[in-house]
């Protein structure tokens, strides 16, 4: 879409655009290039410039263990508690919609967990889910050994992923209510008429028509739990016990700030680019199509 | 809707409760933790009967991180990002949307392009470019000759230094250089009707005026929705702020919860922690519960 009427005066159309442009070269190209030439670089210990090493970086990242451990639970997170948090906010969102008295009051509610930061709802979920005191402690109780993140692994990944999925279903739910309100009363109203159940019209009619909202909160799910577990990560398990939750934004940041090896990080934040660039041509395919489609 | 299905009614009503304990249980869970002493919150199975010293461990909280300070630096980081974006954002949008100049859809691709890269994936060359925000050009300047010829004509040596780490610019900028609220201008400035343009050209105003005295008063609604979005997405930043604040004088409020975590083996002073994530939460979840409206209608403008 362009407009019919503009300003003749480009200059000053340029103007306009300088701070932003200032900003995104100074602190998102520059250092994406930087993490480029890093990537393909090694610094020398003693100083004295980097010396090129080709995809090397790569190399040694692709085949070493700790990073494919790495994938592995950063998809186990993203697969888990992206399905958590959709599921139980469609279902939530759909039963709101149906405007029964209290709705408005759900409505309202729901959302809220949304807006609480990342390690501070970490903190909290920490205490809950903690094995010697909070709510956990009852199930140790009586099953000495069942629950304990801070030994096993799996249980660790799993607070994790309750906490991360406790957020993101307030997020799921402001968009999927929206999706459900903005269908057109009349059609099912219509379908109604015609003898449909309110089960019926929800996968026949309400469902088909969200499927835009479900493929682009998939995404945003996906790469939003590269990002936003970093707070999660950090408070709740530090990437332990044994790195199994050691997810990729937070071994970047280990192996970057801790280890020094700015290098291997900057080969994995392109690697962690990359999916993310890949998840949001998909994404973007979507919402092309959610516009051909209204 | 026109049936009864009072089996269906019973179980929605049910659910829907459920979904509610859930969402609402960890704030309780915080608040009454949070005014237990130090037995009665390690106990098991812990009484959900608040207890006596709620204002005791908020001091204790309060004082042991030092959260006045840095719930003000997370409020001006936060009050600082919004704002930037606000403004910064329409400037933007102004100059894709009313001029038609050389390189403006390349311009635009360039600022599209940064939607795809979260700053928590750039992290660590970013970190390098605020120790030294004048790195790139400095650098720009040595690969092209410009500063040996500099040193040449002039005799002054070229190095340019200005580090942002502790500091507030150094907090905020570099969470305003993404495009989330650029587009969101874009889409509504494409909705103001073209006559609208003419009629204010007409009347001999020129482009400062046209975005000064009719599109910002326009977007206000845009640009609340904007700012209450940016203000808690900047709140709730954790990992930029821990980086860039190295020193206690700049840390925020969210990076200082570390500090509360009970040690392992050490006295698990949950009530105190707790007290400490309630005042942290606390000031999003206001936002959030009084800007309701702005807050839905930015998130699902922005898609952000």
């Amino acid at each position: 879409m362009e407009k019919r009427v503009t300003f003749s005066k480009w200059t000053v159309g340029i103007l306009f655009a300088v701070p932003q442009l200032l900003l995104i070269f100074t602190f998102f190209y520059w250092p994406a290039g930087q993490a480029v030439y890093w990537s393909l670089t090694l610094q020398q210990p003693w100083g004295g410039g980097n010396i090129w090493v080709g995809l090397d970086n790569f190399k040694s990242i692709l085949s070493s263990a700790d990073y494919w451990n790495s994938i592995t639970a950063s998809l186990v997170f993203a697969g888990i508690s992206t399905g958590l948090a959709m599921f139980i906010a469609l279902v939530l969102a759909a039963l709101t919609d149906r405007q029964l008295a209290g709705s408005r009051f759900y409505r309202v509610v729901l959302i809220w967990p949304y807006g609480i930061a990342a390690p501070a709802l970490a903190l909290a979920f920490r205490f809950i889910l903690a094995p010697e005191a909070g709510f956990m402690a009852v199930v140790n109780r009586m099953w000495p050994g069942f629950w304990d993140p801070g030994l096993d692994g799996v249980d660790a990944m799993a607070s994790i992923i309750a906490a991360f999925s406790w957020k993101y279903v307030g997020y799921n739910f402001i968009f999927f209510l929206a999706a459900f309100q903005a269908i057109p009363r009349s059609l099912i109203e219509a379908a109604a008429m015609d003898g449909s159940g309110v089960v019926r019209r929800f996968f026949d009619i309400q469902f088909p028509l969200i499927t835009p909202t479900i493929f682009f909160l998939l995404v945003i799910n996906i790469t939003e739990s590269f990002q936003d577990s970093f707070g999660i990560v950090d408070i709740m398990t530090s990437g332990g016990p044994a790195n199994a939750t050691n997810l990729m934004v937070y071994k970047i940041y280990s192996d970057g700030f801790k280890g020094l090896d700015y290098s291997g990080a900057a080969a994995q934040s392109i690697i962690l680019m990359l999916l993310i660039i890949v998840l949001t041509i998909f994404q973007f395919r979507f919402i092309e199509r959610r516009v051909h489609y209204r | 809707m026109v049936e009864r299905t009072p089996i269906l009614n019973f179980i929605t009503h049910l659910v829907l409760f459920i979904g509610f304990v859930l969402a609402v249980a960890p704030f309780v869970i915080v608040a009454i933790a949070a005014s237990h002493n130090l037995k009665d919150v390690n106990d098991v199975p812990m009484s959900l009967l608040p207890g006596g010293d709620f204002w005791v461990n908020i001091k204790t909280a309060w004082t042991t991180a030092n959260l006045g300070p840095k719930l003000l630096n997370s409020f001006i980081m936060a009050a600082g990002v919004a704002a930037g974006k606000v403004m910064i954002s329409a400037l933007t949008a102004f100059s894709i949307v009313y001029f038609r100049y050389p390189g403006r859809t390349f311009i635009f691709w360039l600022i599209f392009v940064t939607l795809m890269l979260p700053l928590e994936v750039r992290i660590v060359p970013t970190y390098a470019v605020v120790a030294n925000v004048l790195s790139p050009y400095q650098t720009i300047l040595d690969v092209t000759g410009l500063s040996w010829l500099i040193e040449r004509v002039s005799g002054v040596q070229v190095a340019l230094n200005l580090g942002l780490l502790n500091s507030y610019s150094g907090l905020i900028l570099p969470l305003i250089a993404t495009a989330t609220g650029t587009f969101l201008y874009r889409q509504f400035f494409l909705t103001i009707p073209d006559e609208l343009t003419e009629a204010a050209r007409m009347d001999g105003a020129g482009a400062l005026r046209f975005f000064i005295d009719i599109l910002l008063p326009l977007s206000r609604t845009n640009m609340a929705a904007l700012g209450t979005i940016m203000f808690l997405w900047a709140w709730n930043q954790y990992l930029w702020p821990l980086l860039v604040t190295t020193d206690q004088s700049h840390a925020t409020a969210v990076t200082e919860l570390k500090q509360l975590i009970p040690n392992v083996g050490g006295i698990p002073e949950w009530n105190i922690a707790m007290a400490g994530t309630l005042i942290v939460m606390l000031p999003p979840l206001i936002v959030v519960v009084a800007m309701q409206r702005w807050f839905v209608r930015g998130l699902i403008a922005t898609e952000k």
